[in-house]
């Protein structure tokens, strides 16, 4: 077994290249589990905690964009100016784990990992971000619903790095929710992210840990764009319960160690609806 | 790049420690423990969810079970062993800390399996907030688990602490 610390990202990119079976190792809060429970017995490891490209995060306002590396850790982006631009993402940030596994979790472990409870998921998905990879000789962009495939299956290819993110700042209301068995410290057994575009007279909504990956409820959110003027958001308590119907058709959860299918469902319903009535606030 | 069996070295506590002869994917808390005699790191879950293994990793609070050891090569690690900075209490054989002395006289440790890291992530929590709020004291340790105590006592002395701190200065 070899372990490669990289200190920058030409040296992360060519110690892939070199290894391309090797594992990337951002916070370690997944990868380490697997190890230290013998389910996974890495070959390679390229750590990338030191890289500083990763680490950094900038606001384009005139393009009304951000772009967050993958390594900015989650208790960066639970503060401002997250809070203020991002506030979904901040709140899913703040429901990661604990302190501890918010100073070393990412995005880019998120993504990298790809499991339908991230919680960094739901939200990229509602904000239609754009994933960015990078090897030795080429990058590309690929939007977040291409980028998961699969139950931890994502786009990227074994060289590849996954060096940010670049999510639009929306205009409205958004929120994440999720539902656990307590407050702290929890994997989600159901989560939500609702975000309202009012330039665009749309509402998204993304539902985490009840399918094989992040599930876009796009027909319940173009049922909701025919029933009233999203611009205007005034939503009434028959079409919020409704719209949270709507969604829990189309979330696929299934039955497993954290909850069952059926309570996924009804989990979405109230995550849904709920959401929808804190955007008329 | 490390491999199997190299020697690598990590600074801990102020000092260089060479790690050698090790299987190279190690957490940072089976080194602390098995290789460097450092067994005041706890190790229970093994998967970031007691905090029992809190350390401080480049002034970061992480859990040192989801650390892996080779990577912490050029970063600086404080283990509990090392939180003796701010307020020494007692002789130089027997030394411990303000908030090791708080969590004695209050009577927050009963089985103390979980102290250590408590410890770790109340002074942390110290550092960067002198005086925090009870909800702000709760969030800061909701990643270290303690099956014993009902938390009550934790708090008394934690807030022992925040006052002891405020006369002093």
């Amino acid at each position: 077994m070899t372990v490669t610390v990289a200190t920058n990202l030409a040296d992360a990119l060519a110690a892939l290249r070199a290894t391309p079976d090797a594992r990337l190792l951002q916070g370690g809060t997944d990868t380490m589990v697997e190890i230290n429970f013998n389910h996974f017995k890495p070959e390679h490891i390229v750590a990338l905690r030191k890289v500083q490209e990763l680490r950094n995060f900038s606001i384009q306002e005139e393009k009304g964009l951000i772009f967050i590396g993958s390594g900015v850790p989650y208790q960066t982006l639970e503060n401002d100016p997250f809070l203020t631009l991002l506030p979904a993402l901040a709140q899913a940030s703040r429901t990661v784990g604990s302190p501890q596994i918010r100073a070393a979790g990412s995005l880019g472990g998120n993504l990298g990992t790809c499991s339908p409870a991230g919680d960094g998921l739901p939200v990229l998905s509602a904000l239609d971000a754009t994933v960015h990879l990078q090897s030795v000789d080429a990058s590309r962009d690929v939007l977040i619903h291409d980028f998961m495939v699969g139950v931890k299956k994502n786009a990227r290819k074994p060289d590849e790095i996954i060096t940010g993110v670049t999510v639009p700042i929306l205009r409205g209301f958004q929120g994440y929710s999720k539902v656990g068995v307590r407050n702290a410290m929890v994997i989600s057994v159901a989560s939500a992210c609702l975000a309202v575009d009012t330039s665009r007279s749309q509402i998204r909504l993304a539902l985490g840990a009840v399918g094989p990956t992040i599930i876009r409820c796009r027909e319940s959110e173009q049922w909701l764009a025919t029933q009233v003027d999203i611009a205007n958001s005034n939503f009434s308590n028959e079409i919020a319960k409704e719209f949270g119907r709507r969604a829990a058709l189309e979330a696929r959860p299934i039955d497993d160690h954290r909850s069952t299918a059926e309570y996924r469902k009804h989990a979405i319903s109230v995550l849904a609806e709920r959401l929808l009535l804190k955007a008329n606030s | 790049m490390t491999t199997d069996h190299q020697m690598y070295t990590l600074n801990i506590n102020g000092a260089e420690r060479p790690v050698k002869d090790s299987w190279i994917g190690e957490s940072l808390l089976y080194v602390l423990r098995e290789r460097l005699d450092l067994p005041g790191s706890k190790g229970a879950c093994e998967q970031g969810e007691c905090g029992s293994c809190t350390v401080l990793l480049d002034g970061d609070a992480v859990c040192s079970c989801l650390v892996m050891a080779a990577t912490a090569v050029d970063s600086t690690i404080t283990t509990v062993e090392g939180l003796l900075a701010d307020t020494v209490i007692g002789d130089t054989a027997r030394v411990i800390s303000d908030v090791q002395a708080a969590f004695v006289t209050e009577g927050a440790v009963q089985c103390g399996f979980c102290t250590p890291g408590l410890i770790v992530a109340v002074h942390h929590l110290l550092e960067h907030n002198p005086s925090p709020s009870d909800i702000e004291v709760k969030e800061a340790i909701s990643g270290n688990i303690c099956r014993c105590t009902g938390y009550g006592r934790i708090f008394a002395a934690v807030n022992a602490v925040i006052e002891t701190r405020k006369k002093s200065k």
